[in-house]
């Protein structure tokens, strides 16, 4: 049914509808209204049975899901920025032992300096933990990938990551079409586990392995994120099928048939660089876009597909690997090896500054001429940067740095005096 | 695409405005989106919130830069926010005010504006008599319904009744209805 | 390090009666006080704990003779006192993660020690969630070692910087975002939460207080006293929210005040784990006088009143005025 609501209610009304027998919930912004609103369902009893639980810390909060899914239930939890990295010694854990956890990422930056606003500095910090992480570019799409990320976790015996980008996806209004109860059931049965804490036959989760069987018992986790690339687009397919409605896959292409530059992203973003596109095709810039749904597994030979025609990729990314550079674009670079393709990183939207369709114009329009610095900081204000580094220059105590900044965006500074 | 800021301070209710406008707009089978833009403090503090409005699919992620139309739901942030950034010179404007335009020291930029686009509404007097507190969103939002008729005012209070309930609900339509007919007979 | 400031006279509970003699009167009285966290500041109107701060960061750091040092978690007043491009704070002032200030502040005060600068002093401040949820191994740690720093809890009894989440503060039958009013058992569930007061007098630590914004005086003096010794030091004070407990701004001392006299916070003090010192109160009111001066307790009073709850809530109050002697003569 269609609706015009909150992201985050679309997404708890999406978890709800998959029937998750744990809940827990450690509030973080931006996803607290995910959370919320769970509380409220689970309450008014629309989802029975379920226990939820308000949990003392993030760290709490997974391992609560971990017991959950251990002892056989669907478990469900939410998070961001600072709050996955304090249960990232979890995040491991989960993956390691193989437990079908469906988990939401409402990116947020990661401090110091704190940060509440959007970036995908959170998940690139996890993305090598073992779970599979998924990025939605709309409300619509991160409601089905949540409905389809149970069904995958639950089919591979690997956690999920469903990344929604903070505030601009989780706060916007926009319209969403909600499925039905028994659609839902009718597409995610229910949960078989691959091992479970059974009186009735005991097993032990959570051996200890050493160098005689870690390296095999690692591979076997990386199989199956190779067998998450055939499973990915097939429940796409099956949700297709179901829903009407296509959403997930592995990657989506966008007017990229002809296109000699082709841009690459993740998330809410691309909705944006559509736009760009499309003003600039009008133009007759031959330009398209790839977005990367799946990051882990990362889809390999899926993108090289989609990327070989093209003289150039400009991959934007909400990222930045610091003493590297763009994190996402050293993924795609690995799909491009041994072609003679140039990679181009744009590092945009830190911590949430605003990526404007204005400003990717533009660099799209410089990268094609091939005339563009790697990595590009989209809109950063150099000439801060400029000052505070004469400030280090100038004297050995110069000051905490996020503070000089921020005293020169100001009309006043403030020093106790 | 038509795109709307508005302006306010915190616990004015200026999201939840936002957020009833793309109601109204959907219920009219329209595509809408709205959205806040807010920092990390509580009441009081400046806060913006956006809504965008158009027939098909909006994929555009970033703050309005170029409203069509500027909502302003606390006039003492006249002279502390830059609230007019990139609005059109043949947009609409609403103030929530009871004073004359004149008087704000906005005369002369209210006068750059094709008539009947700029408007000011006695929203917070109007959501007192009918609420019994000062929440301007309702009004206003009835006063935009009059003069941009981008969206009409039964949408604006069948969104009104679906986020505020029973009497509440009724009451801010009520609000809205007035607000509406007050700028229509301007 | 002074700042002009105007006085009012209004009567006995407030900040200086001048009717006393200047070494009784507090650290707020005096137009030499530090005003640790000045004016500019975003808190909400009414907030406690922007007050419960100012009370006792000035006296905390008069009783350094300047020389203190704050560690801050994340929450309410790290958020409201450092609104890019400004500070409040008129200290030198840290804030790390939600939950390690305690062991933070450890590290300053190892530093210090290391440094042979121990004359400088360690405060850390968080809020209920900080302190009794996502920081609580990090304090527990802080107290097990006897830790030189003096930790303060404000307790506004929720997640309030994030909207309003219920903590393991969040007395029975509260309403928060994640305790809605609903369901068969409506608001925060009983039996569930934590005092962090007893379990930090079960580590046998040297000093134990809790206080509140209503009664400056006692406020000013618990600092003071854990500033006077050595170790691991804990101060609770309780500080309404408006806005999370749906009080009116004007009412923040009111309410704290009644929570008191009602006898569901209890102000008391102990060393190494005993009891020494336990607030008469003076008037007892029922919890019922305090309840309903809140919106998150409303749903207690909506026509059927919940009486089993309210029963149960009364009796949690009994329960402490008999624990803690709150009506007893003093001896």
């Amino acid at each position: 049914m269609l609706k015009q609501i909150e992201g985050s209610h679309a997404i708890a009304g999406a978890i709800a509808l998959c029937r998750p027998e744990v809940i827990c919930a450690y509030p973080i912004t931006p996803q607290t209204h995910i959370v919320e609103t769970l509380s409220e369902i689970v309450r008014k009893g629309e989802l029975a049975p379920c226990e939820y639980v308000n949990v003392e810390s993030e760290f709490a909060a997974l391992s609560v899901a971990i017991g959950a899914a251990a002892a056989g239930a669907r478990a469900y939890t939410a998070t961001s920025s600072q709050g996955l990295l304090f249960m990232a010694e979890a995040v491991y854990n989960a993956a390691g032992l193989g437990l079908p956890i469906v988990m939401t990422i409402g990116n947020r930056a990661i401090g110091a300096p704190i940060n509440i606003w959007n970036d995908h500095s959170d998940s690139m910090a996890m993305a090598n933990a073992g779970w599979i992480q998924l990025h939605a570019e709309s409300n619509q799409e991160a409601a089905d990938l949540h409905i389809q990320a149970f069904k995958l976790a639950e089919q591979i015996s690997v956690p999920v990551m469903v990344c929604v980008d903070g505030f601009v996806l989780t706060h916007a209004y926009e319209r969403v079409d909600m499925p039905d109860q028994t659609q839902v059931d009718g597409f995610l049965p229910p949960f078989e586990p691959m091992q479970v804490l059974d009186p009735a036959d005991p097993v032990t989760i959570g051996a200890m392995v050493g160098p005689e069987a870690f390296m095999e018992v690692r591979y076997l986790a990386h199989h199956k994120h190779l067998q998450a690339i055939e499973a990915i687009p097939r429940i796409a397919e099956d949700f297709a099928a179901a829903f009407g409605r296509r959403s997930g896959g592995l990657i989506d292409c966008y007017r990229t048939e002809d296109a000699e530059t082709v841009v690459v992203a993740l998330g809410s973003v691309v909705g944006t660089i559509k736009d760009t596109v499309d003003e600039l095709r009008d133009q007759g810039v031959r330009i398209g876009a790839v977005k990367i749904v799946s990051f882990r597994p990362f889809p390999l030979a899926q993108l090289r597909s989609a990327l070989e025609g093209a003289a150039r990729v400009v991959v934007v990314e909400k990222d930045l690997a610091l003493g590297l550079g763009g994190i996402v674009a050293s993924n795609v670079r690995m799909s491009l090896r041994g072609l003679q393709t140039s990679v181009y990183t744009v590092i945009a939207g830190l911590g949430g500054r605003a990526i404007t369709k204005a400003a990717l114009r533009a660099v799209f329009l410089r990268a094609q001429e091939d005339e563009i610095d790697d990595p590009h900081f989209l809109d950063l204000k150099w000439d801060m940067v400029d000052r505070e580094l004469a400030r280090w220059k100038e004297t050995r105590r110069s000051g905490p740095i996020a503070e000089n900044i921020l005293r020169e965006l100001g009309l006043v500074g403030n020093r106790v005096h | 695409m038509f795109q709307v800021r508005l302006h306010g301070r915190g616990g004015q209710g200026v999201v939840t405005a936002a957020e009833m406008l793309s109601v109204a707009a959907f219920l009219e089978g329209r595509h809408a989106q709205a959205f806040p833009s807010f920092g990390s403090e509580r009441m009081g503090a400046p806060v913006m919130a956006f809504c965008r409005i158009d027939d098909k699919e909006i994929r555009l992620r970033e703050p309005v830069t170029h409203p069509d139309a500027l909502i302003v739901q606390d006039p003492t942030l006249l002279h502390q926010v830059d609230l007019f950034a990139g609005l059109d010179s043949q947009g609409y404007l609403l103030l929530n005010t009871t004073r004359a335009f004149a008087d704000l020291g906005l005369g002369e930029y209210v006068a750059s504006f094709p008539p009947h686009h700029v408007c000011a509404v006695a929203a917070s007097e109007l959501a007192q008599k009918h609420v019994g507190r000062p929440l301007p969103n309702a009004a206003l939002l009835g006063g935009f319904a009059a003069v941009t008729g981008r969206v009409k005012l039964e949408s604006v209070q069948a969104a009104i009744r679906q986020t505020f309930a029973g009497a509440v609900g009724e009451a801010n339509a009520a609000a809205a209805a007035e607000a509406y007919h007050a700028v229509e007979n301007n | 390090m002074t700042q002009p400031v105007k006085f009012y006279q209004t009567g006995t509970f407030t900040v200086g009666n001048r009717l006393l003699d200047p070494e009784q009167r507090t650290v707020q009285a005096t137009i030499e006080r530090n005003n640790s966290l000045t004016s500019g500041h975003r808190a909400c109107q009414g907030c406690g704990e922007a007050l419960g701060a100012r009370y006792a960061v000035d006296a905390a750091l008069r009783a350094a003779n300047g020389k203190l040092l704050a560690v801050n978690a994340t929450g309410c007043l790290e958020v409201f006192s450092t609104p890019y491009p400004e500070s409040s704070w008129r200290l030198p002032w840290l804030h790390s993660l939600f939950g390690n200030a305690p062991a933070v502040a450890t590290g300053v005060a190892a530093a210090l020690r290391a440094k042979g600068r121990a004359d400088t002093r360690v405060l850390a401040q968080g809020g209920d969630g900080g302190t009794v949820d996502i920081g609580f191994g990090c304090l527990s740690g802080m107290f097990e070692r006897n830790d030189d720093v003096l930790y303060i809890c404000y307790d506004n009894e929720a997640y309030m910087n994030t909207g309003v989440q219920r903590s393991a503060r969040t007395p029975p039958a509260a309403r928060t975002a994640t305790s809605p009013a609903m369901g068969e058992h409506p608001g925060e569930a009983f039996g569930h939460g934590k005092n962090p007061a007893l379990i930090a007098m079960a580590h046998g630590i040297p000093y134990v207080a809790t206080a509140t914004v209503a009664d400056l005086h006692d406020l000013e003096a618990k600092v003071n006293k854990a500033m006077t010794l050595q170790g691991a030091r804990y101060l609770h004070i309780h500080v309404p929210c408006p806005l999370g407990w749906g009080s009116a701004p004007c009412d923040t001392i009111k309410v704290a005040r009644l929570a008191v006299e009602c006898g569901l916070f209890p102000l008391i003090e102990a060393e190494h784990g005993e009891l020494t010192e336990a607030t008469r109160i003076r008037r007892r009111v029922p919890v019922e006088d305090y309840l309903r001066l809140q919106k998150r307790f409303a749903h207690l009073f909506r026509e059927p009143r919940d009486e089993t709850a309210l029963a149960k809530i009364q009796a949690i109050a009994d329960r402490n005025i008999a624990r803690f002697g709150l009506l007893e003569e003093a001896t």
